[in-house]
């Protein structure tokens, strides 16, 4: 039996797939349990997108039409790195996120505070080779929906991540520190307890720029490499 | 921070427009080699109700086999401008439409090959983790040695073949729950 390339993910890191509190949840997830697949060229494989040229605003959400959006501007900053602490060169990042006032440049979102046309709120930065990456963007709203009474989402930004195979894709949210939302959230407490805290990025001090942007750290832990001794010949 | 793996989260519904390249339905350029098809991926959930703000993404390789990446090492030719990554949302119907080629077979890491298939990454609102599946060729001769169906139960097996259409249009319904749930995997 061929070892897998990727280490599988040890109990207690993600959220379950039904979690009751979250309604969307049981109608939109599998009952049995999945099929254990063995690694395969198709697994330890994916897009790595190296040809999409990222555009020199595309990482500044600020920066991106005519005049600088309403909200307080933040830097946004950490590393990908795998279960080891090795960075993931290259990674492609993409962000999403509302703007200031909670709501989203989305047909969708009918949540009745203020469109801001400087403000679309998607992002794309491509880590350095030491795995860091780095976003400049406006903190975003908190916003209610309509999971159950008084429901408001803590403010966070969608990040979805590639990392170096199809087994590494990972779509996340990362949240503020010292969000009180955060407590009464069933999306951020789908998570088990103990890993909640690694979806709170924290206030780096020493990484804002004076008289300009507070800023935030926000590293990424993809899936790590099995050790290995020797290279795998696939095929 | 903490050590360990940065937990999944949903997807959420508000990705459209924001996220960047959320749409990237057609793959193969003219040029590409191979047996250009066209897939249509319906998204169901529990009940059978169409998700309609669903997302899915697709790797696959050429139609030599080849996988557009540095870990298969192979010698078979790549195709100039075949990433083999798509992505496209669902639309009112619940479906995602994408254009590429036909997939060749890849390797089995024990030995032999995997019949031709296409890797699928499925998020939505209520989706907590990817969900992983993949999409075989309904009639191809070589599904009765893929030893991936084999770790399937055979009753199960068809929720992962797609069906020609009178169109010509490669059909898969997904289902996330239900009595027709499609075989996810965990890999
Ligand atoms: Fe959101």
């Amino acid at each position: 039996m061929a070892q897998d390339l990727y280490r599988r993910p040890a109990p207690g890191q993600h959220p379950p797939h039904r979690v009751d509190a979250y309604k969307s949840t049981p109608n939109r997830s599998p009952r049995k349990p999945a099929v254990v697949l063995p690694q395969t060229l198709s697994e330890i494989t994916g897009p790595l997108l190296r040809g999409e040229r990222l555009g020199a605003e595309e990482n500044d959400l600020t920066r991106q039409r005519m005049g600088p959006p309403l909200g307080e501007r933040i830097v946004v900053h950490g590393r990908v790195l795998d279960e080891d602490g090795k960075p993931v060169p290259d990674a492609l990042v993409e962000i999403w996120q509302c703007n200031a006032a909670g709501r989203y440049h989305h047909p969708g979102d009918q949540h009745y505070a203020p469109l801001d046309p400087n403000f679309h709120g998607g992002g794309r930065a491509r880590a350095d080779s030491d795995g860091a990456y780095q976003f400049v963007t406006i903190k975003p709203g908190a916003y209610p929906w309509k999971n159950h009474h008084n429901a408001w989402r803590p403010a966070h930004i969608h990040f979805s991540l590639f990392g170096p195979a199809f087994a590494t894709r990972l779509i996340t949210q990362m949240y503020f520190p010292n969000d009180p939302l955060l407590a009464i959230d069933p999306i951020y407490n789908s998570v088990p307890e103990a890993a909640r805290p690694r979806l709170q990025a924290a206030f780096d001090l020493g990484a804002t720029r004076p008289e300009w942007a507070l800023a935030y750290r926000f590293d990424i832990v993809l899936r790590g490499r099995n050790a290995t001794p020797m290279e795998d010949e696939h095929g | 921070m903490a050590d360990g793996l940065t937990p999944s989260q949903t997807i959420g519904p508000f990705y459209w427009g924001t996220l960047v390249s959320s749409c990237r339905a057609d793959l193969a350029p003219a040029g590409v080699a191979g047996e250009r098809i066209e897939l249509a991926l319906t998204l169901h959930d529990a009940e059978g109700v169409l998700i309609s703000d669903g997302l899915l993404e697709i790797w696959q390789a050429n139609s030599h086999g080849r996988y557009n990446h540095p870990e298969d090492r192979r010698n078979l030719p790549l195709d100039p401008g075949f990433e083999g990554f798509g992505r496209a949302s669902t639309d009112a119907t619940g479906t995602a439409r994408f254009a590429t080629v036909r997939p060749g077979p890849v390797p089995w890491p024990q030995g032999g090959m995997q019949a031709p298939h296409i890797n699928i990454s499925v998020f939505a609102r209520g989706v907590l983790n990817r969900l992983a599946t993949r999409l075989y060729f309904d009639g191809d001769p070589a599904l009765a040695g893929d030893p991936v169906l084999k770790l399937v139960d055979p009753a199960r097996r068809s929720t992962l073949l797609a069906k020609r259409d009178a169109e010509g249009v490669w059909r898969l319904p997904i289902h996330i729950g239900g009595a027709h749930e499609t075989v996810f995997f965990d890999s």
